[in-house]
């Protein structure tokens, strides 16, 4: 493997993590918020907050981790996606603020403060939206550049049914991979009446989430025909995905074999995500930027893969350690431990 | 009423950012080391305050952790947005430490999140030792950042010609001239601000007469002995940076002192205002201290603004930022070290004076108000370099339309933050009374004794 493939997969690794923990917390903002004004706060609300509360700053770790790989690994990145991406990535930064504050002072400060809440549960569903736009935009035809100048074309980009095919998807995959993850900890905490609740969100949102993905794969086969061949090329993993998606949801379903269950989530966004970015390559900005082109120079390209090694030696055991004490730990994920002091 | 110019907004965005993300982030450094500090202190001396007080810095501290986090990710990703050139470059020659600080932050991150939830399921020691990668990774990251506002100031490690660079070599381009007396000053900045700014609130809480007063005299002694370690450390190593920018950035401390014309036994400027014609008035003068903090030696000859081609001369104003910072720094000294004199053993019975409490409220603030200018210092002192020596900030601002509408969106963002923040950690020590908490705690039974 090349420097630069291994490079992209990294990022892609990271970008993968961030989905899946930021899609637990989003989605389980908006349910605990959804638990508030209907009524079910007292049941759902504290088995969310258990599994979130010490997790909640490593999540936004992944984002910025992808974002200064993607920089440093490929340089131009920078230059293109920097100019053009001005006013929704200002935008996304701006939610992204709100909601991280928010649950602070929702959780730690004003415990009953509806409006705290509201805006952490709202914004999480907005985050999504706003950031799954970048993929668009990465298919091309949406960034322009004309005489050395980059301008993001917004009429070509609110005009696109791709654009909004994605961002149903990533709010709806949102739900649904929070929905099924509070699933597997409200039945590991034994606690019945939240799995309940949390269940009936899981199976409502995973057939939205298929239909989503479908309208997603007939979009791209208009919007960027070359790259929709190459997907068709791979489309044994998404069929593998298709799979895992239906024994996870079974497994929810049949109320048994939980971990089982989200394990199979896990897997089924993999497929997709990693067939998905496979066939993308060797484009990150199509048609401008590519992998083997846009690649940093070798020394530092060698610098960041040692640093990246280095970095998992310490970051590994700390997630271990992180998980078994908050998600693999029986006694506290079903609150007989002492909560923070 | 402003022309649009993306890099006057682009500049003012990046300013307002970092000047609101800097107080979180000061905080973020420094104040992990003062919960070890009272943890470790409470163990060592078996006294139960000194754990409670850990505890409810840390509490307040998780408030200030989170706006420090998504501030922290905004300006991470307003550098490509507001200045894509520079960080096409910055992305060749500096992405190391940028790499390697994510590291440092999620380590932080982890840590720090089982820190908070583990107070009842670790023993005393062992959960202490869980605060030091959070405090290693909280300086680890500011040490890495800090090494790539180094590279601004001097850069090094990398070859550029036509706009493409070329012979790179990223570890020299991070430990570059600036950053050792770069990456100490702001670490011991840091720590000094956070203990200063504990050291407020524990003289609040003894100039309001409410409250276990014992609780608060030891948090202010504890907080008050670190922050004069601090402030001395950080004063001394600001001499090693004035020799360091007498050496390598000489334009910045010529503007900062008003220093003309190139000279041996060079006078230093303390204060006074510049006149049209360049006088300089009310000014006071101290013969060789110029020399002496350049070179130390009175016949050290001092690089003048002679020098420095016009268009390439840091605004002067920065003189004012330059004697801001000095001052205070020296004034939290002589505050600190009058604290411990008067309250030292042998006249413990006597209560410190009111003035002096009140004076120690404001060197909180105060000292946060110094880090702005040392910042403000270091950032428009090189002007109106982005790269020294490599690339001008115009050269590398976004050519982007619609900066105008973000600076406008962000600043109302941190007007929101801030004035949330102010009212959650309010709310949040009014709630949780220290003499109740101590009872909860065990450590008296009723309602303690007042004095």
């Amino acid at each position: 493997m090349n420097l630069e493939l291994l490079g992209i997969t990294v990022l892609w690794v990271f970008l993968f993590g961030y989905l899946i923990v930021a899609s637990i917390d989003f989605g389980a903002g908006f349910f605990s918020y959804y638990s508030v004004i209907t009524g079910s706060k007292n049941i759902t609300h504290r088995i969310i907050e258990r599994y979130l509360s010490p997790v909640w700053e490593v999540t936004n770790v992944f984002l910025v981790f992808f974002y200064i790989g993607l920089v440093g690994f490929f340089p131009e990145t920078a230059r293109y996606y920097g100019t053009a991406l001005l006013v929704p990535g200002s935008l996304a930064l701006i939610l992204l603020a709100l909601r991280g504050s928010y649950y602070a002072f929702s959780t730690y400060g004003s415990k009953d403060n509806q409006w705290y809440m509201l805006i952490y549960g709202a914004t999480g569903l907005l985050i999504p939206a706003a950031l799954s736009t970048v993929l668009a935009i990465s298919e091309g035809g949406l960034i322009v550049e004309t005489a050395g100048t980059i301008t993001l074309d917004w009429s070509a980009l609110l005009g696109s049914v791709y654009t909004w095919s994605v961002v149903l998807l990533a709010i709806v995959s949102v739900l649904y991979i929070s929905a099924m993850f509070l699933a597997y900890y409200a039945h590991k905490a034994k606690d019945k009446a939240a799995f309940e609740i949390v269940r009936g969100y899981a199976l409502f949102w995973s057939a939205p989430t298929i239909l989503a993905s479908v309208l997603v794969f007939f979009a791209i086969s208009r919007h960027n025909p070359e790259h929709f061949t190459k997907m068709l090329d791979l489309a044994w993993m998404f069929v593998i995905s298709f799979l895992c998606f239906l024994i996870a949801v079974y497994a929810v379903w049949k109320k048994r074999h939980l971990g089982l269950g989200f394990t199979f989530v896990l897997l089924q966004f993999a497929f997709a995500f990693f067939g998905y970015g496979a066939s993308h390559l060797p484009y990150i900005l199509y048609p401008y930027i590519t992998i083997h082109e846009n690649f940093t120079n070798p020394a530092m390209g060698t610098a960041l893969i040692i640093a990246f090694i280095a970095g998992l030696l310490i970051l590994i055991p700390s997630l271990v350690l992180l998980m078994r004490l908050f998600l693999f730990d029986a006694s506290y994920v079903q609150g007989n431990r002492d909560k923070k002091g | 009423m402003f022309h649009y110019d993306p890099v006057l907004y682009s500049r003012i965005l990046t300013e307002v950012t970092l000047a609101f993300h800097i107080i979180f982030a000061t905080i973020g450094v420094g104040v992990p080391v003062m919960i070890a500090l009272a943890e470790w202190t409470g163990i060592r001396k078996n006294d139960r305050y000194y754990t409670l007080l850990a505890r409810r810095w840390a509490r307040g501290f998780v408030i200030t952790v989170a706006i420090g986090v998504v501030t922290g990710t905004a300006i991470g990703l307003q550098l490509s947005l507001l200045w894509p050139s520079f960080m096409e470059i910055a992305g060749q020659a500096i992405a190391l430490p940028l790499f390697m600080e994510t590291f440092a932050f999620f380590v932080e991150a982890i840590f720090l999140g089982i820190y908070l939830y583990t107070w009842d399921r670790f023993k005393p020691k062992r959960h202490l030792m869980l605060l030091i990668p959070v405090a290693i990774g909280s300086s680890a990251s500011a040490f890495f950042i800090t090494t790539v506002n180094a590279f601004m100031n001097t850069p090094q490690g990398f070859t550029l010609e036509n706009g493409k660079i070329t012979n790179v070599d990223p570890i020299a381009a991070m430990f570059n001239p600036a950053t050792p007396t770069k990456v100490s000053h702001v670490l011991a900045s840091a720590y000094m601000t956070s203990a200063f700014i504990l050291a407020a609130i524990a003289a609040f809480s003894l100039l309001r007469r409410k409250g276990d007063r014992l609780y608060a005299k030891k948090a202010l002694k504890l907080t008050i002995t670190a922050g004069l370690v601090f402030a001395l450390a950080t004063a001394a190593i600001g001499d090693l940076s004035g020799k360091f920018l007498a050496a390598y950035q000489p334009e910045k401390l010529a503007a900062a002192e008003w220093h003309f014309e190139t000279q041996t036994k060079a006078p230093l400027v303390y204060g006074g205002i510049l006149t049209e014609d360049k006088e300089i008035k009310y000014g006071l003068k101290i013969p060789f201290a110029l020399s002496i903090l350049a070179g130390s030696n009175p016949d050290f000859e001092v690089k003048g603004l002679d020098q420095i081609p016009d268009e390439l001369e840091p605004p002067l104003y920065v003189h004012y930022f330059f004697d801001g910072m000095v001052t205070i720094g020296m004034f939290t000294i002589v505050i600190a070290a009058l604290y411990l004199w008067l309250s030292r053993s042998k006249r413990a019975s006597k209560p410190a004076p009111r003035w002096l409490l009140r004076v120690i409220v404001a060197c909180g603030p105060l000292s946060m108000i110094g880090i702005w200018l040392g910042w403000f210092y270091a950032e428009v002192g090189r002007q109106p370099w982005i790269l020294r020596g490599y690339m001008k900030v115009a050269e590398a601002a976004t050519t982007s339309a619609h900066v105008d509408t973000m600076l406008l969106l962000f600043c109302l963002l941190y007007l929101v933050l801030g004035l949330t923040a102010i009212k959650v950690l309010s709310k949040l020590f009014k709630n949780n009374d220290v003499a109740d908490e101590l009872i909860a705690f065990g450590v008296f039974e009723k309602r303690g004794p007042l004095e």
